[in-house]
């Protein structure tokens, strides 16, 4: 093996090993610590001078104390699952949002689809933040949302929106809706037309073929999308912070009000891990889905 | 074709009695300003196995594509089993087609690619299981049912294709340049196993094709097409040896052509006068060249005798040097140059060994046919 191809190979491992383990590593330990009042707030912290007595210490003083608390406040099961609920409620809106728009897309005429796919990750350009602080003009009692449903007639008093479930719902669509088009764009641009008209040559109406062909023949596109909005809604801090209210209850907010408001940097590990292992089953079925999708291409 | 011995003839089309399964009266089809198919009449009856033969671009797919319904003429009726059907759907019409590219759904299995349209229909489960075994077994793809068209060979996936249009037993299946993507031996034997499958279900078959082999050996009749407009009609031999234009004469097989001008010496033999000071060629009289007018002498190369000295008797004899042999395994080419700089073409059987062949290059030759062998054409 030469050495251009063993840094090829090391590459990607140094960047996993920088970008992932190390980080992975330093908040399992503080999960595994105890809370203390000094800096950084937690114990024990290894000790080299000491040599291989600090070592043997420092390890004595590890332990699960965190991950048996976790268990017994009923407020962190509740929170994870309901952050599930909360993902998986907004995945789905977010499919039925995307999938028209993506398929809009995919029949548009060719010269203008790369306007419009340039049109879908153009909001990318301004930050998020001020995106999600705009959705609160918007959803607001006094917002413009309710300011023109008032004015239309439709209602007699504002909604009530921001601070309730709803707004989460609308922001987390809102913000991962380029994630659910593009990949459902993408398999659907790559659509055969004639298939469509081998269908309903063989006797399917438009809408027959759409269920029988387009949307299988879409789904590793589905499936992607789906994985991109969940796995970053199920951990969302932002948006239920900001747009949700206090009944919101979501993992993410959770683990941010222990590590700033609660300092308690041992118990926020502890929930940032167990959200890890959570979210291993969606990512590990949605390499899966890649792998076959890479080898139907082939 | 299918003119065995004892049977009769099959030529509907010669019977005035006999009505067309399909009638295009008058048809157009414009894209934007451009037009695709002009003004175009055409009867084609049950049981016929009808070629479309012409050069790429010509308007072969969007004749099929009006026939399956996928797209509409600007002007003129499409009539099947004379009823007009240029409000029926795709789905609605009694038409199944064999795309260019197969079109198989990817997701679906071979089994499940053959039951697709009749799934559609009302049709029992059991007997759709009946059918689509029956679709296989035809088309001898029983061992790959369960296989997606991605695991199968592009021979085993045209047959599935096959299978697939043919499982609804269609009263019209068209075949839009189905051979497109085989090599030329697997192509062959595809076209033998087709006109098999079209004598065993007696579907009417419409294949599109730019290959004027594959539309001489499956068809009963020849439709050539330029530009949009049919040229000719007419059974594969009739083609071939009455062809009614430079056009077709040129499109079907090797020909040489030599302009001239005609002299009718009556009703059954015409001369054509094609150069100073030589010896008029003769031919049978065609009732569309005027007597005086400009013309063509068409002769395929096989009619062409070549000789060393001049034959006493033909009717036609002409002399040159041999320029260049081809040679082509079974037959042998040979381009002769006339003394006035013509190049002509003559056939010849390889009947005897390469080494004792008689005529070598430069050699000073006669070719001659007789008075039946060429055509004179107007166009
Ligand atoms: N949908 C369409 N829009 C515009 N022009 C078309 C369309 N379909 C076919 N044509 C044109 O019509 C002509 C005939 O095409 P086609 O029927 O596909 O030819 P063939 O099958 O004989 O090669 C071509 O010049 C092609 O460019
Ligand atoms: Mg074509």
């Amino acid at each position: 093996m030469n050495l251009r191809r063993i840094f090829l190979i090391l590459v990607p491992y140094l960047w996993l090993l920088a970008l992932f383990l190390v980080p992975f590593g330093i908040v399992l330990k503080i999960a595994l610590s105890d809370i203390a009042l000094a800096i950084p707030p937690y114990a024990p912290t290894l000790d080299i001078t000491a040599g291989w007595e600090g070592i043997k210490r420092f390890f004595a003083g590890l332990d699960f104390e965190n991950f048996v608390f976790l268990t017994q406040d009923d407020l962190y099961w509740r929170a994870y699952l309901s952050s599930v609920v909360i993902a998986t409620v907004s995945t789905i809106a977010t499919l039925i949002v995307g999938y028209p728009i993506a398929y809009g897309m995919a029949c548009a005429p060719r010269h203008w689809q790369p306007m419009l796919v340039m049109l879908i990750i153009l909001p990318f350009w301004t930050s998020f933040l001020i995106r999600v602080y705009s959705w609160i003009g918007i959803l607001s009692q006094e917002g413009y949302l309710n300011q023109l449903l008032l004015w239309s007639g439709l209602i007699n008093e504002p909604l009530m929106i921001i601070n309730t479930n709803w707004a989460v719902y609308i922001g987390i669509v809102y913000t991962y809706l380029p994630f659910m088009v593009l990949p459902i764009y993408a398999t659907l641009e790559k659509l055969d037309g004639s298939l469509l008209e081998a269908a309903e040559d063989l006797g399917c109406s438009r809408s027959s073929a759409f269920w029988l062909v387009t949307v299988p023949l879409s789904r590793p596109g589905i499936i992607a999308g789906s994985f991109l909005v969940f796995i970053p809604a199920l951990g969302e801090f932002v948006i239920p912070s900001l747009l949700g209210g206090s009944k919101t209850l979501m993992i993410g907010k959770v683990l941010w009000e222990e590590f700033f408001s609660n300092r308690d940097w041992p118990v926020a590990s502890t929930v940032a891990i167990i959200l890890l292992l959570i979210l291993i089953i969606p990512i590990i079925l949605f390499q899966r889905n890649e792998q076959k999708q890479r080898e139907a291409d082939q | 074709m299918g003119q065995s011995n004892g049977k009769q003839v099959f030529a509907p089309w010669e019977n005035p009695e006999e009505k067309p399964i399909i009638r295009f009266g008058g048809v157009t089809k414009r894209f934007g300003d451009f037009t695709a198919i002009d003004d175009l009449t055409l009867d084609i009856y049950a049981r016929e196995f009808f070629a479309l033969l012409g050069p790429s671009g010509c308007g072969k797919t969007t004749l099929m594509r009006m026939l399956a319904g996928f797209e509409s003429p600007s002007a003129g009726t499409i009539e099947l089993d004379g009823k007009d059907i240029a409000a029926v759907p795709p789905n609605k019409r009694a038409v199944n087609m064999m795309f260019q590219s197969y079109a198989l759904f990817p997701h679906l299995s071979v089994y499940e690619n053959i039951a697709f349209g009749l799934k559609r229909s009302s049709m029992p489960k059991a007997d759709v299981d009946g059918r689509v075994g029956e679709m296989l077994r035809l088309t001898r793809l029983e061992a790959f049912a369960r296989r997606k068209p991605h695991q199968i060979s592009g021979g085993q996936r045209q047959r599935v294709a096959l299978a697939r249009s043919l499982a609804k037993a269609p009263k019209l299946l068209l075949l839009d340049e189905p051979m497109g993507a085989l090599d030329k031996k697997l192509r062959q034997d595809t076209q033998f196993e087709l006109m098999d499958i079209q004598e065993k279900t007696g579907t009417t078959f419409v294949i599109v094709t730019h290959d004027q082999e594959e539309a001489m050996t499956v068809a009963s009749r020849v439709a050539v097409m330029d530009h949009g407009r049919i040229v000719q009609v007419a059974t594969p031999d009739r083609i071939y040896e009455m062809p009614n234009s430079v056009y077709v004469a040129d499109f079907i097989g090797d020909v040489n052509i030599i302009k001239g001008n005609a002299k009718r010496l009556d009703e059954a033999k015409t001369e054509v006068h094609w150069a100073e000071g030589q010896a008029p060629f003769l031919g049978t009289t065609n009732s569309e060249v005027q007597s005086g007018a400009a013309c063509f002498f068409a002769i395929r190369p096989e009619k062409v005798a070549i000789t060393m000295d001049r034959p006493k008797s033909a009717a036609n004899a002409v002399s040159g040097k041999v320029l260049d042999i081809a040679y082509l395994g079974n037959i042998s080419t040979y381009h002769v140059k006339l003394a006035t700089g013509e190049i002509f073409k003559a056939q010849m059987a390889n009947d005897r060994r390469i080494a004792r062949r008689s005529f070598t290059w430069d050699d000073k030759v006669w070719l001659s046919w007789t008075d039946t062998a060429g055509v004179i054409l107007a166009r």
